[in-house]
């Protein structure tokens, strides 16, 4: 008997050939039209949907109605140990991070208060966003020598690739604040100074 | 002439050769700290040991003259093992300070660190500190005592270059250290060059402190304005960084070498001499007080050229041209003001700028082409732009045309104001703002010489090239271009491409320049014929 399979190999093998290189891209597609092509025949019973739109009901209500008790029961204190849903209820809580994560960068103070940065412009330098921009001075202490008078950092185009931590010498840039939620309403205030950066 | 092999490859030197500087001519480059080429040989850094044959220890390239048949090793393990104990000895008590060593990423250190040293560290001991970090020891320059290697380059460029002796090494064994001599100061007008020779960051220079990073900088070569020596420099400055430096593009300028001007060095002077470049401009041209667009400026200066060129009444224009501007730029006043329009007055001699000078590298001439305006505009002898001042004063000039002179600080400002009130047209073209600005009726911005392309002719009568680092900032045109346009709105079309054709043109037409060419002058420079 002829094999299924093989027929549709040659039928897509000839179908390369017809449309050039760039077919891959509809490979799935053509995929997924198989399968509708060949799938199971609905019973009767089954095509009159009934059955699906029940058990539908039937599972969401089972959630809305377990949800809803658990959450009246916690107001009241009850039941703590049990999680009233399976989602975690941002931004009241927050999702545990992994230690090592990136988060929102911070920069680093010393004792006196002054920022631990020696502004080497090593992280400005290897940035693949180009989003830092220092401009250095004179620290008072001629042991330190140098200090950033001015360190922007635009988190609206970084990339959190952690890049700039990586490479400082003085671990003075971090980025472990576990801040993930930089929204803002204009991109202006998505640029942070030294002082936000020390500061929140 | 001893005929030697470095390196399996033979080279024959005259005699009293080193070995560093015969292994210079095959192209090895030997590593090397205190040995500078244009200062007398020290030895004391060791870094550049070579293996000899036949000879039972290493020795030092710098020092050790050339013999026949000698048969030298520049890379045999024993020497890279040399260098890495040297540099072992150099870093025993260097700081870590490469974050804010302002010459990181042009350091000898970090260099040949990474080149031959690649060792783990086995000092146990803290390192042991000096008294102070960086201090200033002059006008110009910062030392750090910590991170210098003892190569006495600096010393020894005081000694023998400027004879200014400023510098020494004081104490002895462990305990030595650069210095400047008690109640002595870095401050002659050289002393920016300790900080190129130093070959790490012990001098660094206090006008580039902290500025930017070195690894930011673009190089042009171009050469020096501020006099007619024309030293060859490199302008150093930064594009893709704007917030460095409150947005300023040159950083700083360094020497280049040209043994036949300047060879290593160049005086303050013209080094701390770049700010105008991208402070105080002009922007766009201007008609008293209202900004106008270049079409509107051309427009203006022709209508009242053409009428004295359609009445003959030429020697009512007058030019004060300037040695600042390219002989390019020169070339074009000449074929406008002298061919087309001739009768115009022209002239570019200023009576009294002469600044100070002195017998190494600083001129009087405060202008780097006096030579090339001398040449191309060839004006009467005996005169200078008095004539011409005197001339518009007194009501006998339609129009007058002068480059970037400030004509307040030379002539006062009754002469200007009265220039202003007799001349018809009095237009500025210059690329800084100066006092002269407030009376010209007509503002034109020109580009810097760091935005150009042409030549310069210095003292010695060599023709040198500088190029274009950067695009003029904001609508300023290079001169030639601005007088292009201007002879094509008066019906006498001079037009070039760009400044090589002009060159060639000068090439062609005046003897002097003869079969010169862009590509001849190269980065050296060429004489003209005498
Ligand atoms: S995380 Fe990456 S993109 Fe963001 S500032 Fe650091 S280096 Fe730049
Ligand atoms: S790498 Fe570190 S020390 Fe250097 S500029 Fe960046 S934050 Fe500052
Ligand atoms: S002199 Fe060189 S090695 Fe020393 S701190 Fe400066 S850059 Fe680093
Ligand atoms: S200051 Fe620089 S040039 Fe002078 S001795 Fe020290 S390392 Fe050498
Ligand atoms: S370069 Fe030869 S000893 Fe310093």
């Amino acid at each position: 008997m002829e094999n299924p399979n093989e027929k549709r190999r040659q039928e897509l093998e000839k179908y390369f050939d017809k449309k050039g290189p760039f077919v891959f891209l509809r490979v799935a597609q053509m995929k997924r039209a198989w399968q509708q092509k060949n799938r199971r025949e609905l019973t009767w019973w089954e095509s009159t949907y009934i059955p699906t739109v029940v058990s539908g009901i039937w599972l969401t209500s089972k959630h809305f109605f377990r949800n809803l008790t658990l959450h009246i029961l916690h107001t009241v204190g009850l039941f703590k140990d049990i999680p009233a849903s399976a989602t975690y209820q941002y931004p009241e809580q927050p999702r545990p991070l992994a230690k090592r994560l990136r988060t929102r960068h911070r920069l680093m103070k010393r004792e006196d208060g002054t920022p631990r940065c020696v502004a080497c412009m090593m992280c400005e330098t290897v940035c693949p966003a180009r989003c830092i921009e220092i401009t250095a001075t004179e620290h008072p202490d001629p042991n330190v020598e140098k200090q950033p008078a001015e360190f922007i950092l635009d988190l609206g185009k970084c990339v959190y690739c952690g890049f700039c931590v990586e490479v400082c010498p003085e671990d003075a840039i971090r980025m472990d604040t576990g801040k993930l939620d930089t929204s803002e309403y204009s991109r202006e205030s998505m640029i942070y100074d030294k002082k936000r950066l020390m500061e929140e | 002439m001893p005929k030697l092999t470095i390196d399996g490859k033979e080279i024959e030197v005259p005699s009293k050769t080193t070995i560093i500087q015969a292994a210079e001519k095959l192209g090895i480059v030997i590593p090397r700290y205190c040995y500078h080429p244009a200062l007398p040989v020290s030895g004391n850094c060791r870094i550049c040991m070579v293996e000899v044959e036949k000879q039972p220890k290493l020795q030092i390239a710098c020092y050790t003259m050339v013999a026949n048949g000698m048969i030298v090793k520049t890379n045999s393990p024993k020497v890279l093992e040399a260098r890495k104990t040297v540099l072992e000895f150099l870093l025993v008590n260097h700081p870590l300070d490469c974050p804010v060593c302002d010459q990181a990423g042009e350091c000898k250190l970090q260099d040949y660190y990474m080149e031959h040293g690649q060792y783990d560290s086995r000092l146990d001991d803290t390192k042991v500190k000096k008294e102070k970090k960086a201090f200033s020891i002059g006008p110009t320059v910062m030392l750090d005592q910590e991170r210098c290697i003892l190569c006495t380059r600096c010393v020894r460029f005081t000694d023998n270059i400027t004879r200014t002796n400023e510098f020494g090494v004081f104490n002895r064994g462990d305990h030595s250290q650069l210095d400047v001599y008690p109640g002595k100061q870095l401050d002659n007008n050289y002393s920016g060059n300790v900080v190129d020779i130093c070959p790490v960051g012990a001098l660094t220079d206090k006008d580039f402190r902290f500025k930017c990073r070195v690894w930011y900088l673009d190089k042009t070569k171009s050469v020096c304005p501020g006099c007619s020596m024309g030293c060859n420099i490199t302008v150093e400055w930064d594009k893709s960084r704007p917030h460095q430096d409150k947005k300023t593009r040159v950083m700083r300028l360094k020497p280049r070498v040209n043994p036949d001007v300047n060879d290593h060095w160049m005086c303050d002077t013209g080094r701390y001499d770049y700010h105008f470049i991208d402070k105080n401009r002009i922007l766009t041209p201007q008609q008293g007080d209202n900004l106008i667009s270049w079409d509107q400026a051309i427009d203006t200066m022709a209508q009242t050229i053409k009428p004295l060129k359609d009445s003959g009444h030429l020697n009512k224009i007058g030019i004060l041209a300037s040695a600042q501007l390219t002989n390019e730029d020169l070339f074009l006043i000449r074929k406008l003001f002298k061919d087309t329009l001739n009768g115009s007055q022209i002239d570019f001699r200023v009576p009294q700028s002469l600044g100070a000078s002195d017998d190494f590298l600083l001129k009087a001439d405060r202008n780097p082409n006096t030579a090339g305006a001398d040449l191309i505009l060839q004006p009467a002898e005996d005169a200078d732009l008095r004539d011409i001042i005197q001339k518009a004063r007194n009501g006998g000039l339609d129009i007058l045309y002068v480059f970037g002179h400030d004509l307040v600080k030379l002539f006062g400002k009754n002469t200007v104001e009265e220039i202003s009130k007799n001349v018809k047209l009095f237009i500025f073209q210059g690329s800084n703002v100066n006092e002269t600005c407030g009376y010209a009726h007509l503002i034109l911005p020109s580009a810097v010489y760091a935005e150009k392309d042409g030549t310069f002719i210095n003292s010695q009568h060599r023709v040198q090239r500088i190029w274009p680092a950067f695009t003029p900032l904001g609508e300023s045109k290079g001169d030639w271009e601005i007088l292009s346009l201007l002879s094509a709105k008066i019906g006498a079309p001079i037009s070039y491409p760009n400044s090589e054709e002009i060159f060639d043109d000068i090439a062609s037409s005046l003897a002097l320049f003869a079969e010169m060419s862009y590509e001849k002058i190269g980065d050296q420079g060429m004489m003209l014929w005498y």
